[in-house]
């Protein structure tokens, strides 16, 4: 077990390394010239050189990828000129390990972008998560209890309806209706955590409901087939003929293996949010990842956009590992594998 | 060896012992779209302690339906069940769902076909153990179970129990995994212990020694043991007494060794003429019983397998196909369904037999120590 998760971690390192070399090569190598972007009508040969020399664009690409993964565990300086630090130290900025770049359009560290971002993006996918298993999971155990019943039927076809809306519509109606009109739920807005919960927690509400509803109606159906799969396994035959209670051959021995393949798909579903969660973040406000990404690639904010995949990347790729390892606890049968 | 009030199908002249489960005229049918399914129709049968008796009969024929039914495992809403299920003078088709839990597995327990996909995959043996000793022992404590557990594994003769104990299914053999689910069926020193073709899924040195265990473990306990198969040659091992189904209905029933020896129903014949034996030398091929098992919604009128039948032309008119044989005596104890007078039945299947014999007699007698 100890080797299996060394073996894993490196493996995703590795795969961490791939993704920095695909999406420097991809966007770096680009026609578009990054330095030509950040003086706008005002540029002049001389400023865009400039401006090329401050980014560190005049430098060969391998040099520049070398840079960047430098500036991943030291610090860096922008620009990179110890002339020009040496006569002017207060037009220096300076991006400390783990750097991830300098954006000149909107005159930051990435970094801080990032992590300016990051709180509202993770409050928003970890709160709708949270609703979507309770009530995706729990609304599927339901359905796949009560088979060909009302409640099952009920529950099939409102998710189905549920999942046939586009986020953008269902976050649209709620926001207009449940917020503004009906004034149901609280005005939706972010305020950080540490600042006042409970504010975090109303302004977050709306937002976590409509988010977590699409995937809500995706998991009520997954969990009800795989519940119906295991219901017909023959060892839930031997759990009844061992004499145990309904209760434990439903809790126990059902639930355990129909949620097997469930915690696979969640995790990797809260990966991705974890990039952003574009549509929700942009009806009701929020500051998120998920805008940002939107606005850096509207504008061609390079350093932004790599930024933000490699965070991405890394949030999928942790998703993973986390779901494989947590596989192997739960499923004796692929430990070791 | 056989104790006539096993055989007998009214238990009111049975002078002796009281028979320990007691099934009469159970009828399991399942209502679906496409008609009623009469899965088991009219079976009845007695078993005392200490006896053993085989099911036999094809796919389909309502074997395993039957003992299903006598767990209590059908859901009463899906099946619908009449006649009388006695344990030990307990009509189990009357009782409350918590009363036949309560003896479920305590007092009557399961050994099913592929134990692999019968034990849960995902907890350890020990703990599938300990949970069906507990369940019925709320008071043991785990220790205690655990220890029970390693007992019965060592009683089932795997080696090294103390590690096996905490090992997974899938980390056993096929036949050490039969043996971990005959060491939990019995955990509980049941009465009865239902074997739904236990050995149908090894191979076959591994059947051997699942069935001697089986003879091992009956003698020790003294339990009574239904054992269902489609194998004749698994019953011939270890049964005191075989009904052979057909269809949902037994045809023919009696002692091992007047079923092998002097079988009534053209079914039976068919049964073991389709058996591979290395002695046969007369024909190169097995002789198949021909057609397809029966429909359970829509079974041939008259006598059930009388489409496949080779010998209705014994029988005058149409009887065969209008009328349904009873299940009669037909001398030493034995009866079976067929409208073929006994004498006649007993010519004919001198005539088809031939070598058939020999082969039986060596079945029978390589079980006797």
């Amino acid at each position: 077990m100890f080797y299996y998760i060394i073996r894993r971690s490196v493996a995703a390192v590795a795969m961490l390394i791939v993704i920095t070399i695909v999406t420097f090569g991809i966007f770096y190598a680009s026609p578009t010239d990054p330095a030509r972007l950040t003086c706008g009508k005002n540029c002049t040969p001389q400023s865009i050189a400039a401006n090329r020399k401050f980014l560190g664009l005049d430098k060969p690409i391998t040099v520049q990828y070398a840079n960047f993964m430098k500036g991943l565990v030291v610090e860096r300086n922008f620009p990179d000129d110890p002339v020009f630090a040496k006569n002017n130290p207060d037009k220096v900025t300076h991006c400390p390990a783990p750097c991830l770049g300098y954006s000149p359009l909107e005159t930051q560290l990435v970094t801080t972008i990032i992590k300016q971002r990051l709180p509202v993006t993770l409050s928003l996918s970890l709160g709708a998560f949270v609703i979507w298993i309770v009530f995706g999971v729990g609304l599927g155990i339901v359905a796949a209890l009560r088979r060909g019943g009302i409640a099952d039927r009920g529950l099939v076809g409102a998710s189905l309806v549920l999942y046939s809306f586009p986020t953008f519509f269902i976050a649209l109606l709620a926001y207009n209706f449940l917020s503004t009109e009906w004034q149901i739920f609280p005005v939706p807005g972010y305020t950080p955590i540490t600042q006042d919960p409970v504010a975090w927690f109303q302004g977050l509400l709306l937002p976590w409901f409509t988010l977590a509803a699409v995937f809500a109606a995706g998991y009520i159906r997954l969990t009800r087939a795989y519940m119906l799969e295991t219901m017909s396994e023959d060892y839930l035959r031997t759990a009844r003929a061992k004499g145990l209670k309904e209760r434990t051959v439903i809790f126990k021995h059902t639930l355990r293996a129909a949620l097997t393949p469930i915690v696979t798909v969640a995790g990797l579903d809260l990966g991705g949010l974890l990039a952003g969660a574009v549509i929700t973040e942009t009806v009701f406000n929020l500051q998120g990842l998920g805008r940002a990404t939107v606005t850096a690639v509207a504008v061609f904010d390079l350093p932004v956009i790599v930024g933000l995949v490699l965070v991405a990347a890394t949030f999928v790729v942790i998703a993973n590992l986390v779901v494989d390892l947590l596989y192997g606890v739960i499923d004796p049968r692929v430990r070791l594998a | 060896m056989i104790s006539d009030s096993v055989i007998r199908d009214t238990p009111s002249d049975a002078g002796s012992s009281e028979p320990f489960l007691e099934v009469r005229d159970l009828q399991v049918h399942f209502p679906t779209d496409d008609g009623l399914v009469k899965a088991v129709d009219g079976l009845g049968f007695t078993l005392a302690r200490g006896q053993t008796i085989g099911i036999v009969g094809e796919s389909g024929s309502g074997k395993s339906v039957a003992s299903l039914a006598i767990m209590g495992l059908h859901r009463r809403s899906k099946a619908k069940m009449s006649g009388q299920i006695l344990l030990d003078g307990e009509d189990l088709l009357t009782v409350s769902d918590e009363r036949i839990r309560s003896l479920r597995g305590n007092q009557m327990a399961m050994v099913f076909q592929d134990p692999l996909s019968a034990l849960h995959p995902f907890y350890t043996i020990g703990n599938q153990i300990v949970e069906a000793y507990r369940i019925h022992h709320p008071d043991v404590s785990k220790d205690v179970a655990r220890k029970r557990a390693i007992e019965m594994l060592e009683r089932v003769g795997i080696p090294s129990p103390n590690r096996r104990v905490d090992q997974y299914p899938h980390e056993f053999s096929g036949g050490m995994r039969q043996r971990a689910m005959i060491a939990m069926a019995l955990v509980n020193d049941p009465k009865l212990l239902i074997a739904d073709e236990p050995t149908t899924a090894l191979d076959v040195t591994v059947q051997a020694q699942i069935l001697e265990l089986m003879k091992d473990l009956q003698k020790e306990f003294g339990s009574a043991i239904i054992i269902i198969t489609h194998d004749l040659g698994v019953v011939a091992d270890v049964a005191d007494d075989i009904i052979v189904m057909y269809g949902g209905r037994c045809v023919e029933k009696g002692s091992v060794d007047a079923v092998f020896y002097t079988p009534q129903h053209p079914y039976t014949w068919g049964l073991l003429a389709s058996m591979p034996r290395l002695d046969k030398v007369r024909t190169d091929r097995l002789d198949p019983i021909p057609g397809n098992p029966p429909s359970l919604i829509n079974l041939p009128s008259g006598c059930a397998f009388n489409p496949r039948c080779g010998h209705r032309s014994e029988v005058e008119g149409d009887r065969c196909a209008t009328e349904l044989p009873e299940l009669l005596e037909a001398g030493s104890g034995q009866s079976a369904r067929c409208h073929i007078d006994p004498a006649r039945r007993t010519e004919l299947y001198a005539q088809i037999s031939g070598l058939n014999e020999i082969a039986v007699q060596d079945q029978i007698t390589s079980r006797k120590p």
